[in-house]
């Protein structure tokens, strides 16, 4: 990587003199921003394109994690296999019921934190911290808390036992089909709506002062001044959120594994978790990396379709 | 000029950057290449690495260390170091370690796993004296395909672990090993208890346990109904044996302890400690509780047989076994560890320290619990008399993942029919395309 290498050859006597010393600080640059980058792209490379490409062949053979044989190509088997198997299809539909109410939710929940917390008031700092700490907490830890918190004589039941003086009971949360998993929404909600607030702020932050006061000059009322200033100023934090939210949101895996391990009765299971119970704990890399192959289509899927929806026209 | 300047301030800046990204990939290449097949040899000493899932397990973890270190200093030519790691994090350092060939030379293994392990080619076979073995509790031998692979010095025992007092006062018979409870017996005495209003649930089975419990703790139940987690004839298929009627009844009796309220379905974190409490009468647990229960509850506790539900009572078996790495360059040394390991004193020093069952007779006639009139023989007997290992057959892992799902549904109340054929299905599929997991 040594500049001299590549340094330029001196100009001959008809190019203009002040093009050169431009061009070898343009080439310098650019050498430079090469080495710059050069760790983060080869670990890019080796453990995520790598295997990437490697889940692409892996797809299509029987691939064991664990075996005295060498894989061998079974061509589209596995997902024959797949689209066959109803766990692979309640986990689809538990990960898009998911996202569904996740992320308008927590997209929502995220302005208006952020909203509350640009209003110019004393502590707004304070807040701000303490709407962020979840965030920078372990998914694992908060998980392991809110397990318990969700218990049949867990806090969250005793609370409610408290307000509602005896009259409601509450439930076992995580052993009962129907309320496991709007459970463990509102906890992922809890931990990651910091986050995008976070985000939300800095879009908000963009917005000139200006604005606000020429529409207060023209008699906008609060909601005027939100739906003609702020929304249209944030549309770039918006397509940001909604795909960063939505991607995050299909690879639920971490509070499954932790609180509920799938169940009960698949109604938490999510193709994330599905393809590392397979691959890993029962040992059929070449099934998991199917299962891996379908879940990355439908992600890209989705993610160029929120792309089109979004982009800029004109 | 200023050009200049910039210009050889960026190369110095470019070159330095490129000389640390450089040392940086050497570094870590250097540190993983160490280590090699789990042995090294130096000036005429060979060190091999031992690994255990006693991390943590500060006990059994000083018994290991006691072995290796009798073992060091009754020779010079080989000299063993422990790695130790988290149980739980145990079985997959192996996996990682086997797939990047880096296994130590001496490892210890969970009794279910060996099977599958020896098929993958990660261990090898002891090839040490028979008769060093010929005495040991069957569960506690590692054989695969008439090959032994691994041996444990220890055993442990399901049991139904409850008070006299609590049998007396709602008139139950105290079971024995010739004649224990049958499945009406056991249901009526959960009734009785359950009408006593003294017990929210008067059973705990350890239903919050996740992982390898589910089928070492309820698998031998299915099996005392009758059904199977695989046909043991062909170990091809589970069909007939793990959705046959035996099966189903077997599923719908665990279904009915939930429905009737006799379990919850999630216990408590620890059931020994709810039984201590007093939050469950009867605790379906192991041997391994038996020092916290009998701390507390004296000359009340009562450890039982389990209950024969139609084909006999029968419990779980195997525990952690020794076993040498097929990688091991050093296959004489591990060969000479593992052999003085398996001396009589090392049995009956598991078995005091830990009080856990010692897998042979002789070292348990030198043990005062498990001694024939010890206060812990029972669990001996229940070893030698009615433990089913797991299946012994590389399908294992897959089966046990099957099967806690499976157990979990139908705690859960889905329709066992459909829970089992599906498990059945899975564990089919699974064997046919490993070409029968065939040697």
């Amino acid at each position: 990587m040594s500049t001299s290498a590549v340094a330029p050859a001196p100009p001959a006597p008809s190019t203009p003199p002040v093009a050169t010393p431009q061009r070898a600080a343009r080439s310098r640059e650019s050498l430079l921003a090469a080495a710059m980058t050069a760790p983060a792209v080869i670990l890019l490379i080796v453990f995520f394109v790598v295997p990437v490409l490697l889940m692409f062949g892996l797809a299509f053979t029987n691939a064991r994690l664990i075996s005295p044989r060498p894989p061998s190509v079974v061509g589209f088997d596995n997902f024959l296999t797949l689209f066959t198997d109803s766990y692979f299809w309640a986990s689809l539909r538990n990960t898009a019921y998911f996202a569904v109410v996740v992320v308008p939710v927590q997209a929502g929940l995220a302005l208006v934190l952020a909203l509350l917390v640009n209003a110019k008031v004393r502590g707004r700092n304070f807040f701000r911290t303490v709407y962020f700490i979840p965030v920078v907490t372990s998914m694992v830890v908060v998980s392991l808390l809110w397990r318990f918190i969700y218990e049949p004589d867990g806090l969250l039941n005793q609370v409610i036992r408290a307000v509602s003086f005896g009259y409601w009971e509450g439930t076992d949360w995580l052993s009962n089909p129907a309320t496991a998993m709007p459970a463990i929404m509102l906890m992922s909600i809890w931990q990651a709506v910091g986050f995008h607030m976070v985000i939300w702020l800095a879009g908000l932050q963009t917005i000139p002062g200006e604005l606000y006061e020429a529409a207060a000059l023209d008699g906008a009322s609060r909601w005027g001044m939100f739906r003609h200033v702020t929304w249209p100023g944030l549309v770039a934090t918006r397509t940001f959120i909604l795909i960063t939210i939505t991607i995050s949101a299909c690879s639920l895996f971490t509070q499954i594994s932790v609180m509920t391990q799938g169940g009960p009765l698949d109604s938490t299971a999510t193709v994330v978790y599905m393809a590392v119970r397979t691959g890993y704990e029962q040992q059929s890399t070449g099934y998991a990396a199917a299962v891996s192959l379908v879940f990355f289509v439908i992600v890209l899927g989705i993610s160029l379709v929120q792309r089109l929806l979004t982009r800029e026209r004109g | 000029m200023a050009i200049h300047h910039r210009g050889s301030r960026t190369r110095r800046l470019a070159t330095i950057t490129a000389l640390l990204t450089a040392a940086a990939f050497a570094l870590t290449a250097c540190a993983s290449g160490s280590g090699g097949s789990g042995a090294v040899t130096e000036n005429g000493v060979t060190t091999l690495t031992l690994w255990t899932h006693n991390g943590g397990n500060d006990d059994e973890l000083a018994v290991n260390q006691r072995v290796v270190d009798d073992f060091n200093a009754g020779q010079a030519g080989y000299r063993v170091e422990i790695q130790s790691f988290p149980q739980d994090a145990y079985n997959d350092s192996v996996t990682g370690a086997a797939t990047a060939r880096k296994l130590p030379c001496i490892l210890d293994m969970d009794a279910p796993n060996v099977p599958n392990w020896a098929w993958a080619g990660y261990i090898a076979p002891l090839e040490l004296p028979e008769q060093l073995f010929a005495n040991q509790l069957p569960s506690t031998l590692g054989v695969v395909d008439g090959e032994l692979y691994a041996f444990g010095h220890y055993d442990v025992a399901l049991n139904v672990v409850t008070r006299r007092s609590v049998l007396e006062k709602y008139g139950i018979r105290v079971p024995t090993l010739t004649e224990p409870w049958t499945k009406d017996e056991f249901d009526a005495a959960l009734a009785a208890i359950k009408a006593g209003g003294e017990y929210e649930h008067p059973l705990d089975l350890g239903t919050s346990g996740t992982g390898e419990w589910a089928p070492y703790a309820y698998s031998p139940i299915l099996q005392s109904f009758g059904g199977d987690l695989i046909d043991r004839n062909t170990y091809t298929g589970a069909q007939g044996v793990l959705n046959g009627p035996a099966a189903i009844a077997w599923a719908e009796w665990m279904h009915g302890l939930v429905e009737n309220g006799y379990i919850a379905r999630q216990s408590g974190e620890d059931s020994t400690l709810d039984f201590i409490n007093g939050k469950s009468a009867i605790m379906w647990s192991g041997s391994w509780a038996a020092d916290q229960v009998t701390e507390r509850y004296g000359d009340d506790v009562l450890f039982l047989p389990p209950v024969d539900f139609g084909h006999g009572p029968k419990i779980g078996g195997g525990s952690w076994q020794w076993g040498m790495s097929a990688d091991c360059s050093a296959k004489d040394g591990a060969r000479a560890f593992l052999e003085f390991s398996a001396q009589t004193k090392y049995h009956v020093l598991y078995a005091t320290e830990l009080g856990l069952i010692p897998a042979t007779e002789e070292a348990a006639a030198q043990v005062e619990n498990f001694a024939p009139d010890g206060k812990y023989r029972i669990f001996y007997d229940l070893a030698d008399q009615f433990a089913v290992q797991r299946p012994v057959t590389p399908a294992y892992p897959f089966i046990s993942s099957v099967f806690q799902k499976a157990s979990a549904d139908i705690v859960d109340g889905g329709d066992p029919k459909a829970i089992l054929d599906k498990a059945v299905a899975d564990i089919d599929n699974n064997v046919k395309q490993n070409g029968n997991y065939e040697f």
